[in-house]
């Protein structure tokens, strides 16, 4: 079995144990619900081989939200225990221990909470803005999907059975090569991104093909909401960053099971091309996450203003222009490598120069809302905030973009607390925006406002007193990953920040309260004409929840904002202003059979055998390696060879 | 005719809604073999990062054999040729033709293959496998990969063969082996740039 025995379940560490007891007991408990309510027939038809967009979508943001929890777990232990351990204190975490948790905190929050909600988001709304029926290639949608649980299930195991990574959410050799991180730790870190990877890149081909190929007539390039153009843009950027990481991490791992020497001290190997290369896919992965936020916040700032975005032209230009960017300006992330000041210069600019694009769409969403008819729902509130908050965060990354600035902040608080107002503030409110905005269209049901601002107003005002103090720590000298420090005067500080995560943590209770509340009572809170917030967009023209095939007829566009204008030609017209649905009787006459694809285990199947695989490797049982990798071979061969067999409704 | 010039009307395929299915399929295929040129050309930048570091083991031009990478890319090229007379055989329906072509393709990929094993078992078993410096592991792992793609791509062909002859040549295999046949050249493109960086400039 490998290096597998019973002695790498931390049986005495109380802490992973109680934690991995409550998950186990979790998932019994969900899983004998399950089976007592007879649902399994349900969940395996509905759901788990569902190759319908919406119902990908909608799984990948609870896969998302799933990891929010466990993330934010993360981040409320290293908050208490940096509050703590200040002085003769050390703390309730040992050092190896704080090592894993950042480490799983920071990987688990990018590639398992916000790009699954990102992704989610764009699967469920993309052909439903476009006016089509689906992605390009359904199958390949839900196999992008379950290659990304599978990504993450990796990742939890490593709770229980053996350990994470020690080295932070980017592995850094030397420190990550086998000679330093002899543990299981940084496999577990690299198989569950490699076999995500392959998710995500498939999911951004998926996407861009869509976008590209498959729009509804009269749907052109200018007509599309500026949510399709930041979507396009986004996979358009996994298309071309994954593979590199892709690469940088398959090399990484040559060095740990073959003894290559890309990234090792000894052997001619280079640590630093290894930093050149994971950021040359990091920077525009940070890109490849704002960005569908930046779409969200254009769609929910346009209907809630009740007004078209302003600048349409210059929002889709940009978003290019970001896109584009976002490959020239890597090396910010290690100006201290001693590149020289002409390159650290260069790159210095080039960062800056971003900014220009990003304060192109800031002032186009204040124009949007300058003299709109505002209504503050809940969406809108996480506009708002985000307008504020990624302002802050943006002036903070220029500040570092200056080099001699960022040789005193580098790996300070500092950086912490900008990368956390862009990612919280931008990202995360994006991502809760989108959810409120576009939950009863997924359902049927609206969400609680109530609670709903409650959620909002605890997670900005936890947000600033968590983030604002490591501002101050980072100025004051305080680096980051600290497990114990020295300083008392930084304590009151820290206790702030651990004060604003309880904060936070309110708003993450209310919010799951908002969602049970929400079930509980959603026959009074009913979406029947599908268009509960007067939307603007081709997914409001379409019932809520919208039928598999979304459109009978796919929907004839003649301009921006086609619903809209739809609307106001309706309410002219006498005939027209009972109902401001499209002409669904008209096209029902008109409608042909809709061919939809059949469902397809073809997903579940090989994330399955990818997770035996990635397993075995981290555990080095080459036998169940080999077995694991030929079954998902032979999966994906034996659905390949059975023609693809089509529902016609 | 439509009046090209005039402002927000909807000229060009975008008016007439989603492309036909063998477009998209091509299409996205495209955009993969995109992105796995882009993962190669990170393996090419560590190269060229590394080539020099060989770490006082041999360097290229004490194990680079120009006459052995010729005889590769004749085949590779050769092989590219068959599965383009393959794809206009199999357009035409004459499945001997098409059988024919893919079992040269075949025969061609795999004698390529062969002749990369062969090398890399004599580097190998000189002192100069992957471990030796960090050189070598960035050659072994470029070339690899290389031949990694050229062993699925022959597996895939195989697979093929075996649904033309089973199923015959419906409209979701003709899909497949064009999707195919744009593999195949992707790797002829990968492997000239290979030829050239690796074995050209590294035997000087």
């Amino acid at each position: 079995m490998g290096k597998l025995s019973w002695s790498v379940i931390p049986w005495s560490q109380p802490l992973p144990m109680t934690a991995s007891l409550m998950l186990a007991l979790a998932g019994l408990f969900i899983l004998g619900f399950i089976t007592w309510k007879r649902r399994w027939p349900y969940l395996w038809k509905e759901w788990f081989t569902s190759v319908d967009h919406k119902r990908v979508g909608v799984m990948y943001v609870m896969l998302s939200l799933v990891m929010l929890l466990r993330g934010f777990t993360d981040a409320i232990m290293m908050r208490t225990q940096q509050a703590l351990a200040a002085g003769a204190s050390q703390g309730y975490l040992p050092p190896e221990h704080y090592d894993q948790i950042f480490s799983a905190h920071g990987t688990i929050m990018i590639f398992f909470m916000a790009m699954p909600f990102m992704v989610g988001l764009m699967n469920f709304v993309v052909p439903l803005q476009l006016g089509i029926r689906d992605v390009a290639f359904p199958v390949l949608n839900s196999v992008s999907f379950w290659l990304t649980a599978a990504g993450a299930l990796l990742v939890n195991m490593s709770l229980v059975i053996g350990e994470f990574a020690k080295t932070g959410w980017l592995p850094y050799p030397p420190l990550s090569e086998l000679q330093f991180s002899p543990g299981v730790g940084v496999d577990y870190y690299l198989w569950a991104l490699q076999i995500s990877g392959v998710g995500s890149l498939l999911s951004g081909i998926n996407l861009v093909t869509t976008i590209l190929k498959t729009r509804a007539p009269g749907m052109t390039y200018m007509r599309m909401p500026v949510f399709c153009w930041t979507a396009l843009a986004s996979n358009l950027l996994i298309v071309a960053a994954f593979p590199i990481l892709t690469a940088t991490l398959g090399m990484l791992l040559l060095d740990r099971y073959v003894g290559t020497h890309f990234f090792t001290n000894a052997g001619g190997g280079n640590a630093m091309l290894f930093f050149n290369l994971i950021w040359a896919w990091g920077h525009p992965e940070v890109y490849i996450l704002i960005l569908p936020a930046f779409g969200v916040f254009s769609e929910v700032i346009a209907t809630f203003s009740a007004k078209t975005v302003f600048g349409y032209r210059s929002m889709v230009l940009a978003t290019m222009a970001i896109c584009i960017l976002s490959f020239m300006v890597w090396l910010h992330h290690f100006f201290t490598m001693g590149a020289g000041a002409d390159v650290n210069g260069f790159f210095g600019m080039m960062t800056m120069i971003i900014a220009v694009p990003t304060g192109v769409k800031m002032f186009n969403w204040l124009f949007t809302l300058y003299r709109g008819r505002i209504r503050f729902e809940v969406p809108m509130l996480w506009a708002l905030g985000f307008m504020v908050t990624f302002v802050i965060g943006g002036l903070t990354g220029v500040l570092l973009a200056v080099p001699p600035a960022d040789f005193v902040l580098h790996n300070s608080l500092f950086l912490v607390a900008h990368f956390h107002t862009v990612l919280i503030g931008g990202v995360l409110f994006g991502g809760m925006a989108g959810y409120n905005y576009w939950f009863p269209k997924a359902f049927g049901f609206s969400l609680d406002r109530r609670l709903g601002l409650w959620s909002f107003w605890c997670w900005i005002v936890g947000f600033y007193l968590a983030f604002v103090p490591l501002y101050v720590l980072g100025l004051l000298g305080m680096t980051r990953r600290l497990q114990h420090y020295d300083d008392l005067s930084w304590q009151p500080y820290l206790i702030c920040a651990a004060f604003g995560a309880a904060i936070i943590f309110c708003g993450i209770v209310t919010q799951v309260a908002q969602l049970i509340v929400s079930i509980r009572t959603r026959a009074s809170r009913r979406d029947t004409n599908g268009d509960p917030w007067d939307g603007r967009t081709l997914e409001w023209s379409t019932a809520s929840p919208p039928p598999t095939y979304n459109y009978a007829v796919l929907p004839q566009v003649t301009g921006r904002d086609s619903f809209w204008t739809a609307k106001q030609g309706r309410a002219r017209d006498p005939r027209g202003a009972a109902s401001h649905q499209l002409d669904t009787a008209g096209d029902r006459e008109k409608a042909t059979p809709v061919e939809v694809p059949n469902n397809s285990p073809n997903g579940f199947v090989t994330a399955f055998f990818a997770v035996v695989m990635g397993f075995a490797l981290i555990w080095h049982i080459w036998w169940m390696a080999i077995l694991g990798s030929a079954c998902a071979a032979l999966t994906l061969l034996v659905f390949g060879w059975v023609p693809r067999a089509q529902r016609v409704l | 005719m439509p009046a090209l010039n005039a402002p927000n009307e909807a000229t060009g395929p975008s008016a007439q809604g989603p492309a036909p299915v063998e477009i998209v399929v091509a299409y996205g295929f495209w955009i993969f073999l995109l992105s796995d040129i882009i993962m190669f050309s990170a393996l090419f930048a560590s190269y060229a990062v590394l080539s020099g570091e060989t770490a006082g083991g041999p360097s290229g031009k004490d194990l680079f054999d120009l006459r052995h990478a010729a005889i590769e890319t004749l085949c590779l090229l050769f092989s590219s040729y068959t599965c383009g007379l393959g794809a206009l055989a199999i357009d035409r329906r004459r499945l001997l033709a098409f059988y024919l072509c893919a079992a040269l393709t075949l025969l061609l990929g795999a004698a390529f293959l062969g002749l990369e094993i062969t090398e890399f078992a004599g580097m190998v078993a000189a002192g100069a496998g992957p471990t030796r410096s960090a050189f070598l592991s960035a050659f072994f792992a470029l070339v690899g990969l290389h031949g990694v793609h050229v062993s699925i791509g022959l597996l895939w062909l195989v697979f093929m063969v075996a649904q033309v002859a089973a199923q015959g040549p419906r409209d979701y295999v003709l899909r497949r082996l064009h999707c195919f046949s744009l593999f195949w050249h992707a790797l002829d493109i990968i492997w000239i740039a290979l030829l050239t960086l690796v074995y050209l400039l590294g035997s000087r």
